[in-house]
């Protein structure tokens, strides 16, 4: 049997209130996770938050997959940071996914650090922190782990799983691995394998982390330190990767800090200063070893290689699976042609697809933005996909 | 139905219910919407401009963004049962190619085209000496869509050309009602004003006609 902390508490959001619970699933020793790597992982425990209520015949709940440094606090107040979570444009009454319509589920991914079992876990075997003893994973392995808890909580087929940037990508492996259990599909702003220029910068990202003389290969928690400054540099040079540079020039320009310039190396520039910001916040939400295990999981990711090559043999058994594929005319982490390969792929395969490249100036990063066309687009999807699941 | 667009209404007269149907170029998706309303066809859209597909995704069709000279060979080989391209082969860069992908990925195809030997555009050009604006093709030479204009006879000898089977043929006119007409009579290349044509590969076995009566 599996054991689980639940909270269960009532958030007011706006006005309408909603029912909002989670916790940390643990499952039991028997119960491990398989690995692509081979081995197995035991015991798993998986940190989620829940929206909304599930209906009595169980067919409204939706699965949030969240992106590299996303975590599952989607719509609710993150407990570290205390800001808003981070898709409020998008969850909450009103909004696309409702909670007052649907059961919203987001998890904390494998491997992360917000309560999820991660390179920042106790390993069992040794009683101290995984570290860089914790196995190489792989999106497959993290849809994996919420397949169990999404069978965990009860739902045998979700109604929707959506996804952003890495976690659209864990949407096009939960149609590859599990499409019986999910009627509709939603990936936005992803790709169905990392590029070498996606590996590239994730490369500049660890080599910065690592570079870190407090990150002693990894065993930093041991030594009561942490890679602070090689963590804030790779966030600042993949945060240059979600905005686009039309975005930069009018948010910044060489618009300075000061007035005049310190004919020095301090943050004279507001981009500077900008991206110092984005760096020093990053560390306190966020574990240097899970940065280099997530990214990794990323640069693994090629849906087709399990499947000789050719994409649309991933998706030969989704054809029951409703997609919609969404991507951001300026996105240039995982540009549109991305998004019309998995398209493609989807047609090759027979699947009922829908796309629509938002034209927008404001980069990958558009995901968090006010993008009208992203909430029409995703409104009129779910809509028509609520109607044909009985939801409406 | 009435007020609804001649077009609109004989192609939903040729598609049978139920079918899977592909509509290049599908705009706003009324159409679409149309058929799936009226025959439950199982329809998918391809549309290149944004408008347009935000509007079909807000109707709940699925819809692809896309262009229909470039993104047609991605669609697997007898995907649909129809493919309907409406009023804008004249406007594709290689309309030879659009057809015969129509006619690979689904067993039939409904094309619309407008008649470039039709009296009022011969006479256009005889006349005046100028590039012929007639009610189905409105737009000065300097500002219209339609790169590769044809009339009926064009259109049958490329069908023929293809290899393609004409099953059904009417010609339209704005607000009046859809005439079946033999687009190889030469008559008719002077009378239609636009023409919709059902197709299908003669390699292919010959479709269930839509309606009796109706057919050439």
């Amino acid at each position: 049997m599996a054991r689980s902390k639940r909270l269960m508490t009532k958030e007011a959001s706006t006005e309408i209130e909603y029912e909002t619970g989670g916790g940390v699933w643990q499952f039991p020793v028997d119960q491990p996770l398989g690995l692509d790597s081979g081995g197995e992982l035991a015991p798993l425990e998986v940190a989620y938050k829940t929206y909304g209520k599930l209906n009595a015949d169980r067919s409204n709940a939706v699965f949030i997959c969240h992106a590299l440094t996303g975590d599952q606090h989607v719509a609710s107040t993150h407990p570290v940071t205390d800001k808003p979570g981070w898709w409020t444009r998008v969850v909450g009454p009103g909004l696309p996914l409702d909670p007052t319509r649907y059961f919203i589920i987001c998890s904390n991914v494998l491997g992360g650090c917000m309560g999820t079992t991660g390179p920042a876990s106790i390993n069992p075997a040794t009683g101290e922190v995984w570290g860089l003893n914790f196995p190489v994973i792989t999106i497959g392995d993290m849809v994996r782990a919420q397949a169990m808890l999404v069978k965990a909580l009860g739902i045998e087929t979700l109604f929707a799983v959506v996804g952003t940037s890495m976690g659209g990508m864990q949407v096009l492996q939960w149609a590859a691995d599990y499409p019986e259990r999910m009627f509709s599909a939603i990936c936005v702003a992803a790709a169905a394998r990392h590029s070498a220029q996606n590996i590239a910068f994730h490369e500049v990202g660890r080599a910065a982390i690592m570079a870190d003389p407090d990150w002693r290969e990894g065993a930093y928690d041991r030594a009561g330190v942490r890679p602070e400054k090689g963590l804030a540099v790779a966030r600042m040079a993949a945060h240059i990767t979600y905005l686009s540079e039309t975005a930069l020039q009018r948010k910044f320009g060489r618009e300075l800090q000061r007035d005049g310039l310190s004919w020095g190396f301090n943050a004279d520039f507001q981009v500077e200063s900008y991206l110092r910001h984005q760096g020093a916040s990053f560390v306190d939400r966020f574990d240097a070893n899970s940065y280099l295990y997530i990214t990794r999981a990323l640069d693994y990711f090629d849906l087709a290689d399990s499947y000789g090559g050719v994409l649309a043999e991933a998706f030969i058994k989704a054809r029951a699976v409703r997609f919609c594929v969404l991507s951001f005319s300026s996105d240039w982490l995982y540009p549109t042609a991305e998004s019309r390969d998995v398209v493609r792929a989807l047609n090759a395969a027979g699947c009922r697809a829908s796309f629509a490249e938002i034209t927008t100036d404001k980069g990958h990063d558009a995901i968090f933005l006010d993008e009208p066309a992203l909430d029409s687009a995703l409104r009129g999807f779910l809509a028509a996909a609520a109607e044909r699941r009985g939801l409406a | 139905m009435s007020g609804l667009r001649e077009d609109f209404r004989e192609i939903l007269r040729l598609v049978r219910p139920g079918s899977r149907v592909l509509d290049v170029g599908c705009d706003r998706g009324d159409l679409l919407e149309l058929l799936t309303r009226e025959k439950q066809v199982d329809g998918q859209g391809l549309e290149i401009s944004s408008e347009g597909v935000s509007a079909c995704l807000a109707k709940g069709l699925a819809v692809v963004q896309g262009d229909g000279d470039r993104d047609l060979d991605h669609f697997p080989t007898r995907a649909f049962d129809y493919a309907i391209l409406s009023k804008t082969l004249q406007q594709m860069r290689e309309p030879r190619r659009v057809l015969s992908e129509l006619l690979r990925i689904a067993d039939r195809a409904v094309v619309s085209v407008p008649n470039f030997g039709q009296w009022r555009v011969r006479w256009a050009l005889l006349a005046r000496g100028r590039m012929p604006e007639t009610k189905a093709l409105p737009d000065p030479w300097y500002s219209t869509a339609n790169i590769h204009l044809c009339t009926l006879h064009d259109f049958t000898a490329l069908c023929e050309d293809l290899d393609l089977r004409i099953d059904a043929c009417s010609a339209l006119s704005a607000g009046k009602p859809a005439r079946p007409i033999d687009p190889t009579r030469g008559i008719e290349n002077w009378r239609a004003e636009t023409a919709l044509f059902l197709l299908s590969r003669r390699d292919q076995p010959q479709p269930v006609q839509p309606l009796p009566g109706r057919l050439l």
